[in-house]
């Protein structure tokens, strides 16, 4: 019996790239606006000419649009434009540095209690309840006081605590996985388990734990916003928004955009963030 | 090592001898698999049938070795080339076994993995497990999708599962379980999802590998007409049992159990016209308290006290004097299945 081939219409690579990449309109939305903030915070001297730390009480106060102080200027005639760029980098760099390693970290432990099982799992799922147990901020805000201001300890802090969340989205999504009949069959050809880790699993299970990350950098760009407001994050005179946002909190009613500009900022970063995590799951449920 | 008489071209190269299957559950284990023994020799095609839950797919999980958590093999012995592997340490067993085993599933959607494109997942094993260079495992990947009839490969090798049709997803599936060089396939249902005019194909796919390579197919399926045509043994197993066992032909057309015999007669039959379709009542039972006797008796029209007297399950035994043809019906001497069941069940009220 001869087999005849089911006519299909014949496609090469570009089709598929092109069907796959059609119309993600939210996707690309995000990523200009985040490619656009991170660019701001990278080329920032060039953007603007006024040191960040430069004080003059002879400008103080003066109102956005003023000549030379395009957002004005601060309670110690710093300018406000400057200090939000240099600001970002600082608030971009830890929420996203301090969202990678819990990534890392939350992703393998998850890969690995759902392979596994048995007492790994049991012993990683307990460490997972005690953390969940305490507070976020309470835990993150005990540590950062332990090992002492700075960014280095808030970048240890928050992983410490944001890992547990990776690693109970990623255990979930292994345990279904790992019971779908592409692993098994992975399984039945004999393929190293770290293949089969990492080439099948992985990538099927990443996804949850990338869109969750998207919000999870606002939360942390939140935690550092709100130890800088609590005097225990970046070191004052460094420009960061939160600490911009605690300062400016003084002159809310003679000088509001002090507080409300960095407030923006954050707010901007946060869309944009959530456009790309609505943006990742559209583009992969089409698969 | 003896190997059993059976019927076969060759000695088997996959034997289960009195596999037992269980799955500790809260309300008590399991028995999944009840003493199951058959085998499979060189390109030979032998088919496994039964309704669902009657522990056929477990079984071919317990011949690959892959049972799911928490199920264990508790009894038995699985031979390969005449050597039981079960005695191995774990880690040489599943070498041993995947080795010389592979199988195709039934959803060709879930058993491919979404992520990757189709042809690195048909070039992955002779890439990671059988040393070849990237070119070389390419070109054996595009080489396997031809032969499972994948027209214009080339092309083909880039796209991913969601792309293509069940019936061309099937044949990558199958061009990975060939990937491994196997010598027996396990096939579980791998035709269910597909149309019939498909199913077709995807079959003469198989059978054509089966012939050309000398390869062992066990073909699990609850389609009767599926078997038929391409096994030359069937098992019919229910309630964790092998029942009857015996050549395609023989077992179809004069089945010696009634399990069997109510299995055939619920096919619908497009030249008779009748108003129902013929159906068996009740249920299979539960395995976690399994009923003494034969575990039909209670859904059997033929059952009498015979039937569950001892409490063990009754065993294979010939129909015939040194026949090939065996069943697990303590009354098949008794019972007339092959003038028609209706006509029987007259016969035996009447009695």
């Amino acid at each position: 019996m001869t087999t005849l081939p089911a006519p299909l219409p014949t496609f090469d690579a570009s089709t598929i790239r092109k069907r796959s990449g059609e119309r993600n309109i939210t996707l690309y939305a995000g990523l200009t606006l985040f490619a656009l903030i991170v660019l701001a915070a990278v080329f920032a001297p060039l953007l603007t000419s006024a040191d960040p730390l430069q004080q003059n009480l002879l400008q103080a106060r003066l109102a956005p649009g003023s000549p030379g102080h395009l957002l004005g200027t601060d309670d110690l005639g710093r300018d406000v434009l400057s200090r939000i760029l240099y600001g970002a980098r600082v608030d971009l760099r830890v929420g996203v540095l301090a969202v990678v390693t819990p990534l890392v970290i939350g992703s393998i432990l998850g890969l690995l209690c759902g392979w596994w099982g048995r007492w790994f799992d049991t012993i990683v799922m307990r460490l997972v309840d005690i953390v969940v147990a305490f507070p976020f901020y309470v835990l993150v805000i005990a540590l950062v006081f332990a090992l002492g201001q700075g960014t280095k300890s808030i970048y240890i802090a928050i992983s410490a605590v944001g890992w547990v969340a990776y690693c109970r989205i990623v255990r979930g999504q292994v345990l279904v996985a790992k019971e779908q009949e592409y692993a098994l069959a992975a399984r039945a050809s004999g393929l190293p388990t770290w293949r089969i880790l990492l080439r099948h699993l992985l990538p099927n299970v990443i996804l949850q734990a990338i869109v969750y990350a998207m919000s999870d950098i606002v939360l942390s760009i939140l935690a550092i916003v709100t130890l800088s407001y609590l005097g225990l994050g970046v070191a004052p005179p460094s420009p960061e928004w939160g600490s911009m946002i605690a300062e400016g909190q003084n002159s809310l009613l003679t000088q509001w955009y002090l507080a409300t500009i960095p407030g923006l900022c954050v707010v901007v970063v946060g869309l944009a963030l959530a456009l790309i995590a609505d943006g990742l799951v559209n583009q992969f449920n089409k698969r | 090592m003896t190997a059993p008489a059976q019927s076969g071209p060759a000695a088997p190269v996959l034997e289960a001898v009195d596999l037992h299957v269980e799955i500790p559950l809260p309300m008590g284990q399991l028995k999944a698999v009840r003493g199951v023994s058959l085998s499979v020799g060189a390109g030979e095609a032998v088919g496994l049938v039964g309704e669902s839950g009657c522990g056929k797919s477990i079984t071919l999980r317990a011949l690959l070795g892959l049972l799911p958590v928490p199920a264990r093999v508790t009894g038995g012995a699985l031979l390969l080339d005449g050597v039981d592997v079960l005695g191995m340490a774990e880690r040489r067993r599943q070498r041993a076994l995947t080795d010389a085993i592979s199988m195709v599933f039934q959803d060709s959607l879930t058993a491919l993995n979404p992520v990757m494109r189709v042809g690195d997942q048909i070039a992955e094993v002779p890439r990671r497990r059988l040393g070849m260079s990237k070119a070389e495992a390419h070109a054996r990947a595009i080489d396997l999708m031809d032969q499972v009839g994948i027209p214009e490969p080339e092309q083909r090798y880039r796209a991913y599962p969601h792309q293509l049709s069940g019936g061309m997803r099937q044949r990558i599936c199958i061009a990975i379980a060939m990937s491994t060089e196997p010598r027996v396939i396990l096939a579980d249902e791998p035709t269910t999802a597909l149309d019939v005019t498909i199913q077709a194909q995807v079959l003469a796919v198989i059978d054509k590998l089966r012939v050309e390579r000398e390869l062992g197919l066990v073909l699990v399926s609850h389609d009767l007409a599926v078997v038929s045509q391409t096994c030359s043994r069937i098992y019919v197993m229910y309630a964790g049992r092998v029942v009857e066992a015996g050549q395609s032909l023989p077992l179809l057309t004069r089945s010696e159990h009634p399990y069997t015999d109510a299995l055939l007669r619920s096919v619908p039959d497009p030249d008779a016209t009748v108003e129902r379709l013929a159906s068996i009542p009740g249920q299979p039972p539960m395995l976690v308290d399994v009923p003494p006797g034969c575990a039909f008796a209670p859904r059997c029209t033929f059952a009498r006290d015979v039937c569950t007297a001892d409490p063990n399950p009754p065993e294979l035994e010939p129909v015939s004097v040194g026949g090939s043809h065996t069943t697990a019906c303590v009354r098949h001497q008794d019972i007339d299945l092959a003038s028609g069941a209706v006509s029987a069940f007259v016969a035996e009220k009447e009695a």
